[in-house]
C-alpha cells in the first residue's frame, strides 16, 4: 500500500501538476510538495507527489525501473 | 532478480551478492517491515540467492493486514448505513469481516466506490451532495498526509458530506513493540523506504540507539534491497547500531516537511488495536476535535466493535514474524488469494498472498 512510482512534472496549475508517470501523463496533487518545479522529478503515491526526487538519480531511478521492466517483458511476464 | 535481466543490473547484483556471502559467516535475522519490500523480496526471489545464514522475516508493514477485526466490523456496519456512500482504496474490498465484506455488502445494495486518491474521493463527495461519502482512512505515514490534505480542503471548501472513518497506524510504536518482544529474534531492520521519506529518520533513531537494532531506509528495487542489507552487515562487522539510509534518492533524514506538517494539523497519536499484537499505545492516529465535523467515527457516533480474531488465521503471528506464511495449517489449502480466509492473505502486499503468488521460487 506504500508502494510509489517516479514522474516528472510537465506543468503545475496551483495545487495540481501534470506528470509525466514513465510515458503516461496523470493529474496529481503537489500540496505535499509545494516547492517542485517543473522538470524535476517526484514520487506518486495515491494521487499525490509525496517527495521530490534527488535530481543526481532520478535519470539513474527511471533507467533502472525500465531496465527492469524490460526484463520482465523478456520473461514474458 | 530475474536470470534474463540486463546484463549491468546481474553484475551489480553480483557485486552486491558476493559482499553479502563474505559479511554473513554467522546467522543475521533482518525484518523487513515495509509490505511493499515483501513483495519486491518474493517476486525477485531474493530469499534464494541469499547465504543460508541470512533469515529475512516479514514485518507489520501491511496496513490492511494489520487492521483489527473490530475495526473492520465498525466499518462494514457504518457501509451498511442507508444514505453513506463508502469511499476506499482497492485493497479492502475483499477484506473479510466477522460475517461479510464489502463487495458482499456492495451486492446487496450498500454503495461502495474503490478510488486511487482521496481526491476522488472528495470528487465524489462533490458530485453527490445528497450522500454521505466516508472514506475508509487505512495506511501508514506514506499515506495519512494524503487523507490530512483531503480533510483539510473539505474544511476549507465547507463540504459536509464528507468525513474519514481514521484506523490510520504510525511505524515507530510497532517497531518498539518488536524489539520489546523476547520471543522475536530479529538482529535488524529493513525500514520503510516510504514512510521514511515522510517522517524522516528521526522517529525510529531510538531503535539503534535504545534497542541495539541498527536499521537501513531502503528502496524497493531488488538492488535497493541487496544493497539495504551490505549496509546491515557492514554495521555488524563494523560494530555500529545506527540508522542509515540507502534510498537517498527519496529519502532524507528531515522527512518530508510539508507532510509531516499536514499529519500534525489534523491528526493526533491514540492508543489502537493491531491484528494479533493487541493494543499498541500511541500507535494509531485519531482525527482531531478541530476536524470533528468530518470525523465519521464522531460524525456517526459508532459504536465499538469487540470482535474475534478469525478462527485458524495466523495472521498475528506471521505479522510478527514468529511463523512464515507456509507454516499456517490453512495456507494454500483453505486460504487462498481467491478465497482469503484471512487479511494477511487478502492485500496483495500481505505476506501469505506474496509467498502464495511467488511459491514456486520463494516458499523455503
Ligand atoms: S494463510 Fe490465510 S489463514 Fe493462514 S495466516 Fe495467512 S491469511 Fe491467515
Amino acid at each position: 500500500m506504500c508502494l510509489a512510482i517516479p514522474a516528472k512534472i510537465v506543468t503545475i496549475d496551483g495545487s495540481m501538476a501534470k506528470v509525466d508517470m514513465m510515458g503516461n501523463e496523470r493529474i496529481v496533487s503537489i500540496d505535499l510538495v509545494p516547492e517542485v518545479v517543473m522538470g524535476e522529478y517526484v514520487l506518486i503515491h495515491a494521487g499525490f507527489a509525496i517527495s521530490i526526487i534527488d535530481d543526481e538519480s532520478a535519470k539513474e531511478t527511471e533507467e533502472l525501473l525500465l531496465e527492469v521492466a524490460k526484463a520482465y517483458e523478456e520473461e514474458g511476464q | 532478480m530475474k536470470k534474463k535481466g540486463s546484463k549491468e543490473l546481474m553484475d551489480k547484483a553480483d557485486i552486491l551478492l558476493a559482499e553479502i556471502r563474505t559479511l554473513a559467516q554467522s546467522p543475521f535475522s533482518i525484518m523487513e517491515v515495509c509490505g511493499t519490500h515483501t513483495v519486491a523480496i518474493a517476486k525477485n526471489a531474493l530469499r534464494e540467492l541469499l547465504p543460508k545464514t541470512i533469515r529475512l522475516i516479514s514485518g507489520p508493514g501491511c496496513p490492511v493486514c494489520v487492521t483489527d477485526n473490530s475495526d473492520i466490523d465498525r466499518y462494514l456496519y457504518l457501509a451498511a448505513q442507508p444514505n453513506v456512500m463508502t469511499v476506499t482504496f482497492g485493497d479492502m474490498i475483499r477484506v473479510p469481516g466477522t460475517k461479510k465484506n464489502l463487495q458482499e455488502l456492495r451486492a446487496e445494495g450498500a454503495d461502495v466506490r474503490v478510488v486511487y486518491s482521496t481526491q476522488d474521493a472528495l470528487a465524489l463527495a462533490r458530485q453527490n451532495p445528497s450522500k454521505e461519502v466516508v472514506f475508509l482512512g487505512i495506511g501508514f505515514e506514506t499515506t495519512v498526509p494524503t487523507v490530512a490534505v483531503s480533510i483539510e480542503i473539505a474544511k476549507r471548501e465547507g463540504l459536509s458530506n464528507y468525513s474519514v472513518l481514521s484506523m490510520h497506524k504510525v511505524v515507530p510504536p510497532v517497531l518498539k513493540m518488536l524489539a520489546e518482544d523476547d520471543q522475536l529474534v530479529v538482529d535488524a531492520f529493513l525500514d520503510p523506504g516510504h514512510v521514511c521519506s515522510i517522517i524522516g529518520t528521526g522517529p525510529i533513531e531510538f531503535m539503534a540507539k535504545d534497542y541495539g537494532k541498527p536499521g537501513v531506509v531502503t528502496g524497493f528495487e531488488a538492488l535497493d534491497i541487496l544493497e539495504g542489507i551490505v549496509m546491515l552487515l557492514r554495521q555488524r562487522s563494523e560494530g555500529r547500531s545506527e540508522i542509515e539510509i540507502q534510498y537517498q534518492r527519496v529519502a532524507r533524514a528531515e522527512g518530508n516537511p510539508h507532510a509531516k506538517q499536514f499529519i500534525e494539523k489534523v491528526f493526533e497519536p491514540i492508543d489502537t488495536f493491531w491484528r494479533g499484537m493487541g493494543l499498541i499505545p500511541q500507535s494509531g492516529l485519531g482525527i482531531r476535535e478541530d476536524y470533528g465535523a468530518w470525523d465519521a467515527a464522531r460524525k456517526f457516533a459508532l459504536p465499538v466493535f469487540h470482535s474475534q480474531e478469525t478462527p485458524g488465521c495466523r495472521c498475528g503471528e506471521v505479522l510478527k514474524g514468529l511463523i512464515y506464511p507456509t507454516e499456517c495449517p490453512l495456507f494454500a489449502r483453505h486460504c487462498t488469494p481467491m478465497k482469503p480466509v484471512g487479511p494477511c492473505m487478502v492485500s496483495t502486499e500481505g505476506s501469505c498472498a506474496a509467498y502464495h503468488r511467488y511459491s514456486q521460487r520463494s516458499v523455503d
